[in-house]
């Protein structure tokens, strides 16, 4: 028996009375589906403030994080990639390009822009895996070559916020040679003091781990992102055996001793800019 | 005994004729020296028209071929066996999947330094198949740094399957250490010559891939994954090998028409694996002609040539 009687039968809403609840409004925690309205999610840096799951973000969401009143000057935007292999597999590379652009309302993989971070200069190359995975190709490498050939020009702090799985197959030898091009261009940089760090997220693999993402004159990481050489599978299929809990997590870099430290991406910005002033002061 | 691939068949077939009529010649005394050199003649031909018309695939075959001559087998032939081999990075372990020391070439000290693979079973588990772990790639770097203290030269010989894929390689850092011997060896301020004698894959070859001179063997490749992965990966199968290798042009000749390499060495007419003497010949006329101009440049200027030309690698559209 129900703890409830209804007592009216045939209760209904007319159609002109029904509420309007647009899309979008509100946002469901994937690790523990905890439900909050995008406004605070927006807030709270699209952290979940129960359970702490940093959702994957763009490079849009990270400018807005980082740099003062969301005002920033975009560097190359309208650099595109190239098809120097005339690269096909189950699809042509200019068409996975083409339709990528279209649905993602990016360029590449990359957005490099300059601005400040409480009051501080700072030149940031931030990488979107919602293209092609993050991958590491020609655009990828001259985007970050010139931000760095800007950092050196205005005399500013650079940073790099990795998101990828590693290099892009479709450039095959152009995209490994990508890793030395961009740690080329970092001695440059080390040669005039200028600070370069590394933030590492939610996952970083393959050539970009073992290339610039690891070479920050400071390595930093958000919680719990996978961060590797070779990626989880490949190596429990190398190994023949189930992966320890937590391997190739931030925590787990941080205690080999590849990561300084971790931060929550709703302290990113004052931790980021107090260890910018540490390295000024 | 020799190894022969599918598509070295007719030259098997041809050498085998030949030793026939050798030994039928001996037994019977009959004249056989017209019929040999006829032999021989057809034989130098098909042997010139296999190999001018190899596929993509079929020269990762033969940079796999497991007659080829290894790192050691190199730097033991063209230093004249003065190499004295170092081991260790100072932290960890020896890697025995990399090698390094100094050698003499025509009496000038040289740093050598690259993966070894096995040449049996025994031996190929004990070089853990060419795949270096992070102290591989750290032995790689403080060899390199010795040799830049004491103003040598530095030659690398690469011939790797990849970076080992383990978990002990990923808890100790096997992108850090790629990535530092990459940013290091762009700045070392001694001539730097890389040379790809077998297999270039990807990450683990170029933790010791950075010079003022990259070249690539006739018969070898070099890109960013293996054909096999590549496959897996992009066609979800591991049955298109052969068109992706094709797809991404890394065979020596596409890689110096991508300038992404600095030259090509050619072997042998029959490949390096049936002739390592002149193969060795070649490699090495080319590091001491190599090193000769090289340190002709002055010192600054050959780094920032390096990085230049590292930093206008790539193509793309504005």
């Amino acid at each position: 028996m129900s703890w409830f009687k209804r007592k009216k039968e045939g209760i209904t809403t007319s159609t002109k009375e029904k509420k309007e609840t647009p899309e979008g409004l509100w946002h469901k925690c994937v690790n523990c589906k905890t439900l909050h309205t995008q406004q605070d999610f927006e807030k709270n840096t699209y952290v979940c403030n129960r359970c702490s799951h940093h959702e994957r973000i763009g490079s849009e969401e990270y400018f807005k994080i980082i740099f003062d009143d969301n005002s920033f000057v975009e560097l190359d935007v309208k650099m595109t990639s190239a098809d120097p292999l005339q690269f096909s597999d189950t699809k042509k590379y200019t068409d996975r390009v083409q339709s990528t652009i279209k649905s993602t309302g990016l360029n590449d993989a990359i957005r490099t822009a300059q601005g400040k971070i409480n009051g501080i200069d700072l030149v940031v190359a931030c990488m979107d895996f919602s293209f092609i995975g993050g991958s590491l190709g020609s655009v990828m490498g001259e985007k970050i070559s010139r931000a760095i050939d800007q950092s050196l020009k205005t005399n500013s702090a650079f940073m790099i916020i990795s998101k990828s799985g590693g290099a892009r197959m479709m450039e095959a030898g152009f995209s490994l040679m990508q890793m030395a091009k961009v740690s080329g261009k970092l001695g440059l940089l080390s040669e005039k003091k200028i600070p370069y760090i590394s933030y590492l997220t939610d996952p970083t693999t393959g050539g970009v781990t073992a290339s610039f993402a690891m070479l920050g004159d400071l390595n930093i990481a958000e919680p719990n992102a996978l961060i590797g050489f070779a990626g989880p599978r490949v190596v429990k299929e190398t190994i023949g055996r189930d992966l320890p809990e937590g391997f190739q997590k931030s925590e787990f870099l941080l205690e080999h001793g590849f990561i300084d430290y971790i931060v929550d991406r709703t302290e990113l910005k004052e931790k980021l800019s107090h260890t910018l002033k540490l390295f000024q002061s | 005994m020799s190894t022969y691939l599918d598509f070295e068949t007719p030259i098997k077939e041809l050498e085998d004729k030949i030793q026939q009529a050798k030994n039928i010649g001996e037994e019977t005394k009959v004249e056989m020296k017209d019929k040999i050199a006829e032999l021989e003649k057809k034989l130098n031909e098909k042997t010139k028209e296999i190999f001018k018309g190899l596929t993509p695939w079929q020269r990762v075959q033969m940079s796999r071929h497991p007659d080829r001559p290894y790192t050691l087998a190199y730097i033991n032939a063209i230093t004249n066996n003065t190499f004295q081999e170092y081991h260790g990075d100072r932290n960890v372990k020896d890697d025995k999947a990399m090698v390094g020391g100094f050698g003499l070439v025509k009496d000038k000290t040289v740093m050598f330094i690259g993966q070894q693979k096995g040449i049996n079973t025994k031996m190929r588990q004990y070089r853990n198949f060419g795949m270096p772990n992070p102290e591989g790639y750290r032995k790689a770097l403080r060899l390199m740094k010795l040799a830049e203290k004491f103003n040598k030269p530095i030659v690398t010989f690469i011939d790797t399957p990849g970076a080992f894929c383990g978990l002990e390689a990923e808890e100790r850092g096997q992108g850090e250490a790629i990535a530092r011997n990459i940013y290091e060896m762009m700045r070392l301020k001694v001539p730097v010559i890389c040379i790809i004698i077998g297999e270039g894959a990807s990450g683990g070859a170029l933790g010791i891939g950075v010079g003022d001179k990259v070249v690539m063997l006739e018969n070898t490749w070099y890109s960013v994954i293996s054909p096999e992965s590549c496959s897996s990966i992009l066609w979800r199968s591991w049955d298109f090998k052969e068109k992706a290798a094709d797809a991404l042009k890394l065979t020596s000749e596409d890689m110096k028409k991508n300038q992404l390499v600095d030259d090509v060495l050619k072997e042998p007419i029959n490949g390096a694996h049936r002739n390592h003497e002149e193969m060795f010949e070649t490699v090495k006329e080319y590091i001491s002609k190599s090193i000769e101009s090289l340190e002709k440049i002055q010192q600054d200027k050959r780094i920032s040539q390096r990085i230049d030309k590292f930093c206008s690698m790539g193509v793309w559209n504005e």
